[in-house]
């Protein structure tokens, strides 16, 4: 499963937020997950299209992921996903 | 007289209590985070926080135990197939001829929230950009989009259901800038406190617009509006009201600071007229406060054009009409006046009872406890201030 990290500042509203393994084969998949486990955590990330908000970002390893809208980006289970707020909400 | 006063800052939500004479705010709550607009629902105490968070989008927080703890609840959505025809910010050069094309829409911001009457528990209503009405029915719980106003014929029609039928009426806002779009907001609902199916709701860029059946119908109430930046200045949409607001004694009488004047209506927004006197810089504008029970007495705290946006002279006043607008009297005494620059938001000033109370872009507050007449400051350091609203 990948592996799945996340800013800080999620835990502001989702205390119990973890860092770990999370099952996905997309990206789409692991925030659908996340949101099961974490009620509410997928309208913190995307809008209400499913889009990836403006202002956060997701990495698979080093790159961010292409499929900003349907979030598409396949995973393996060895990879590293980062979900972080953008520079540019600041 | 109200002894609460609730602040929505550039950094979060601030409560002040009044106590032995003095108004002292609490910690600030929900640290950081951009307020748009706080309030205190006056039928079962509950406040209600209005989140505009840059990252993790616009959000509800509120709290049933007077600020000690607060809950985030289900957030608005617009639903799927929700759509409006986009608009695009004027460019230097040619106009140029571009196609109808559709946007689906996202929520961008809560701008405002207002509490129905005692006849409709639990009813709550927000106004958002890009134009959407949201009622909650269930005290916040859930809410839905109030289609008849979003598929009105001034916006095109139902766009669910497929292309526009009629031509778009609502331009968009600069104040939805900032999220990367030229949207329209909905930045005042107003609920008639003789019956709460009776909402006005004013939008920029379009007007005000009435329903007196529980938002199953909608028509404008823009006659006597002037809009001096269109060729014909009666036109029925078009209008940019800064705020809307009503007399809760005496319905009827409505208030409006327009980018285009202060306006006033005496018959329930079917007919406006412009009071405005530029002679003692009272025209142009953001916030206006009625009297809870006198409708010929509001108070503005004017701007200096759309030029400057600034206090005019640098010189901080508000100014009180108790005669309908037939004139204007301005107060200084407690305000600061050289280098002022303070900027008042729309939602940064409110009435209630003797007291009167602004913020200010600058971080400035002010409250007045003799109807505007002589004011204190009760902090210069608070954050950039969205709204002011006694609890």
């Amino acid at each position: 499963m990948p592996h799945v990290t996340f800013t800080r500042h999620l835990q502001r509203f989702f205390p119990t937020l973890t860092e770990g393994e999370y099952p996905g084969t997309t990206v789409r998949e692991l925030i659908d997950e996340l949101e099961r486990r974490y009620p509410g955590f997928a309208s913190y990330v995307t809008d209400e299209t499913g889009r990836l908000r403006r202002h956060v970002n997701v990495f698979v390893g080093e790159e961010p992921i292409y499929d900003r809208e349907r979030l598409g980006d396949a995973l393996a289970p060895h990879d590293h996903v980062y979900i972080l707020q953008a520079l540019s909400g600041g | 007289m109200s002894d609460q006063i609730l602040l929505g800052t550039r950094k979060g939500t601030l409560i002040l209590d009044r106590k032995g004479g003095r108004w002292t705010p609490r910690p600030i709550a929900h640290a950081g985070m951009s307020i748009s607009y706080a309030a205190k629902d006056p039928r079962d105490g509950t406040i209600w926080v209005a989140m505009d968070h840059a990252h993790w989008g616009p959000k509800l927080s509120r709290s049933k135990d007077d600020g000690k703890t607060w809950e985030h609840i289900t957030q608005i959505a617009y639903p799927k197939g929700a759509r409006f025809i986009e608009q695009h910010m004027p460019t230097p050069g040619p106009e140029v001829e571009r196609p109808t094309t559709y946007k689906e829409a996202t929520l961008l911001k809560v701008w405002v929230l207002a509490f129905a009457g005692p006849d409709q528990p639990g009813v709550i209503h927000a106004g958002t950009l890009p134009g959407g009405l949201f009622t909650s029915r269930d005290g916040g719980e859930t809410w839905e989009l109030n289609r008849p106003l979003w598929n009105h014929e001034s916006r095109g029609g139902d766009l669910f259901a497929g292309d526009a039928t009629s031509k778009n009426h609502w331009g968009g806002t600069p104040a939805a800038i900032a999220y990367g779009e030229f949207v329209p907001g909905i930045h005042s609902v107003i609920v008639d406190p003789r019956d709460s199916n009776h909402v006005y709701v004013a939008v920029s860029c379009a007007g005000v617009l009435e329903t007196r059946d529980g938002g199953k119908t909608w028509h404008g109430c823009n006659r006597g509006m002037l809009n001096d930046y269109l060729p014909n200045p009666e036109a029925e949409w078009g209008h940019d009201p800064h705020f809307v607001t009503m007399c809760p004694g005496q319905p009827d009488r409505l208030w409006q600071q327009n980018h285009t004047g202060v306006f006033t209506s005496e018959d329930g927004a079917r007919t406006w007229k412009r009071v405005s006197r530029p002679e003692v810089a009272v025209h142009f504008g953001f916030p206006i406060a009625v009297d809870e029970r006198d409708g010929n007495t509001a108070w503005v705290v004017p701007a200096k054009g759309d030029d400057e946006r600034m206090t005019p002279g640098a010189a901080l006043f508000v100014a009180r009409t108790t005669d309908g607008g037939a004139t204007w009297q301005t107060f200084r005494e407690g305000l600061p006046q050289e280098h002022a620059y303070d900027v008042v938001y729309r939602h940064a000033l409110d009435a209630r009872g003797d007291c009167v109370c602004f913020g200010s872009t600058t971080g400035n507050v002010y409250v007045s406890e003799d109807r505007g007449e002589t004011w204190r400051c009760i902090g210069n350091n608070f954050p950039p201030v969205h709204s002011v609203r006694f609890a």
